[in-house]
């Protein structure tokens, strides 16, 4: 049997109804997805990204369409099922942190696992955050509240927040959205070690750079898929940062 | 096991953040259940007192008072009417069941004199059963007897304010009283009883033969009152009946002419007041608990508006609704009732310095501290319900959106 998309969306719409104007932030979106890819979503703003990835990570349901995630047809789950599939299979980084603030980074990464089905015991909950935080390079960053971290901080224990679940679908809208590009390659580069490591990763970018170190690329305008193709060019996060720190040696050395 | 306990530690983890406010929040409660258990306290306190001291009365008792209390108001007070005799109450111990001693009792005040002093204080004429039926030992010398009473002896007994008295210093018994004129040799001391009910000192007493009272001192026929002793609690009802019926069928008047009252009845007059101060102190402790619960719920509610972001991530990472309410629910109740033992604590310290600058004794029943965990338990439950719903009803991406 050939394998089973994790994502497979059929002419999803999205419509908003705000007063008498009508938007259809999301307009027949039919889209497949396979395990192990790694998609850049582009677009210019308002084009129904973020509104797309909501629809992907169960937050949100289509007006119209049919979604199929994992082979479970979203459509019928209520609300409470479906806030146990998203704890279950996905991990999503927002377009905005959305920290719990005045919570320790440790503490934030922990939460997922409160809701979590089985029964993780206490140690084990901080076994998995620490690791987690280790995973994205803030192990020794655990016990700060986001607002003592930087921006980039504040993304990666979103990010271990993300992971901490063990999903097999990572979900980020703009995750390299307010950062500087060293750390946004830093960002990509965890990102292709977790697809390297099977998981399969969507995310939103509005920067053509950023969706090099993906595999696969597609544009959205006024809700409606325009472009889908392979990255032709692909960045290795890695590579480019040792090029990036080589070139910031020279100019201090100069 | 930990998925029971993770809404304690989301719980915890909330209030402690907010100390200051959970504190005000509690203080609703606090003062609450705080001044219920004060108050429940003191009553308490103050209703065993009075029941001990309708205890000291003596056991199973019944008493015939010559008069009728509710006919007409109270003509000349209890037992002020010539009705009673003597042989009423020879007639009572024959011939009504279950009746193991009687008394008839003739009071009067007068001036005393002995070892040179003199003092002014209630003397009685009384049966042999006294003793018994008050449940009052001698402590010194010996009660009179039957004999005695047949003699009509001038002998007495004294309580202990009139040893004080008259015989700071040398052994009573075996001295002679003089009242009106009349030397009555005093052949036993009561042990102390304290305060009565109406606040007389019943330590200030001289006891002697009925006769002797009535033939020597008061000159009188008729006596005030008779006391009888049931042979047990459950008779006490069987022997007020039968002492009426009695009692009517020898007078033969109209109206009756005498009022038979049981402890039991004095006991309820007794308490008549705690019960009231009960009722009241029920209607204060809803009252407060009412405006605590509505303090909780107004800060939750508050909470939930504040925390809308919080409760899209949490349901965002996969918090059912039920997780929600849940959290919520906790948080409400681990503030009503941690303000509930607070208040209990505070109240039972309050009570103990009212004790302590009266003298009026505090007791604090454990059903009352079981009664206010209870129901700030379920404050907090009634009132942290709404918002908990509210808040496990929230929109995901609602709630993420909201600013
Ligand atoms: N709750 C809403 N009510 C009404 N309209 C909405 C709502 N959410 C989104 N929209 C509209 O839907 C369209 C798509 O919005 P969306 O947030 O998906 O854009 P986006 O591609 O993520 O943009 P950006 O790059 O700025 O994040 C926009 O026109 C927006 O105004
Ligand atoms: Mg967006």
């Amino acid at each position: 049997m050939q394998t089973r998309p994790v994502i497979q969306l059929t002419e999803i719409h999205k419509v908003y109804q705000t007063g008498e104007v009508e938007v259809r932030a999301v307009n027949g979106v039919t889209l497949n997805i396979m395990p192990g890819e790694f998609v850049a979503i582009m677009g210019s703003s308002g084009s129904g990204k973020s509104t797309l990835m909501n629809m992907i990570g169960c937050l949100d349901r289509p007006t119209s369409g049919t979604y199929f995630l994992d082979g479970i047809d979203i459509s019928t789950l209520d609300r409470n099922e479906r806030a146990v599939i998203r704890n279950a299979k996905i991990g999503f980084v927002f377009q905005g942190f959305n920290l719990l603030s005045r919570t320790t980074a440790l503490e934030n990464v922990e939460m997922p696992m409160l809701y979590n089905h089985a029964r993780i015991t206490n140690a084990e909950q901080r076994a998995r955050a620490i690791k987690s935080l280790e995973l994205v390079g803030l192990a020794t960053r655990s016990d700060h509240k986001p607002n003592q971290l930087s921006g980039g901080q504040q993304q990666r224990v979103a990010i271990a927040r993300a992971l901490v679940n063990q999903p097999s679908l990572l979900l980020a809208d703009e995750p390299t959205g307010n950062l500087d590009s060293q750390t946004s390659i830093e960002i990509m580069g965890v990102f292709q070690k977790l697809n390297e490591a099977g998981i399969t990763i969507v995310m939103v970018t509005h920067e053509l750079d950023v969706a090099s170190y993906c595999k696969r690329m597609i544009i959205l305008r006024d809700g409606k898929i325009r472009t889908d193709e392979w990255v032709a060019k692909r960045l290795n996060a890695e590579f480019e940062l040792n090029k990036l720190r080589a070139a910031q040696q020279a100019v201090k050395l100069a | 096991m930990m998925r029971l306990l993770a809404p304690f530690k989301i719980a915890a983890r909330a209030l402690r953040r907010n100390k200051m406010r959970s504190l005000l929040t509690m203080l609703g409660i606090i003062i609450g259940v705080g001044s219920v258990i004060a108050a429940v306290s003191i009553t308490t306190g103050a209703t065993k007192q009075v029941e001990d001291k309708v205890a000291s009365l003596g056991q199973n008792i019944v008493t015939v008072f010559s008069g009728n209390f509710s006919s007409g108001g109270m003509r000349g007070g209890w037992g002020s009417a010539p009705t009673l005799t003597v042989e009423d109450s020879r007639a009572i111990k024959n011939e009504v069941d279950n009746v193991v001693a009687v008394s008839p009792e003739v009071r009067d005040r007068s001036q005393i004199l002995a070892n040179g002093q003199n003092w002014n204080t209630q003397v009685l004429g009384e049966s042999p059963d006294y003793p018994q039926i008050r449940d009052w030992d001698i402590v010194n010398g010996a009660m009179f007897t039957d004999g005695d009473v047949r003699a009509l002896s001038k002998v007495a007994i004294i309580g202990k304010t009139v040893v004080d008295q008259l015989f700071p210093t040398d052994d009573p018994v075996g001295q002679t009283l003089v009242v009106r004129n009349i030397p009555f040799k005093i052949v036993g001391v009561l042990e102390s009883k304290g305060f009565n009910l109406f606040g007389q000192d019943q330590d200030d007493v001289v006891i002697i033969p009925y006769t002797s009272h009535m033939r020597r001192l008061s000159k009188r026929t008729f006596v005030n009152s008779i006391m009888v002793q049931a042979a047990d609690k459950e008779s006490i009802v069987q022997v007020q009946t039968d002492i009426t019926t009695l009692l009517r069928d020898r007078h033969k008047s109209a109206e009756q002419d005498f009022t038979v009252r049981t402890q039991l009845e004095v006991m309820q007059m007794a308490t008549q007041t705690s019960r009231v101060m009960s009722v009241l102190l029920a209607a204060i402790a809803s009252v407060s608990l009412l405006v605590g619960g509505i303090g909780i719920m107004n800060i939750m509610l508050v909470s939930v508006t504040e925390r809308t972001r919080e409760i899209g991530i949490r349901m965002a990472v996969g918090a059912r609704g039920r997780d929600i309410l849940i959290q919520f629910l906790i948080e409400a109740v681990t503030l009503s009732v941690a303000g509930g033992l607070v208040g209990i604590a505070l109240g039972m310290v309050a009570a103990k310095v009212v004790a302590a600058s009266t003298g009026w004794p505090t007791v604090t029943p454990v059903i009352w501290i079981g009664i206010a965990c209870f129901s700030s338990a379920g404050i907090g439950i009634i009132s942290g319900f709404y918002p908990a719903w509210k808040a496990s009803r929230l929109d995901p991406i609602e709630a993420l959106r909201y600013e």
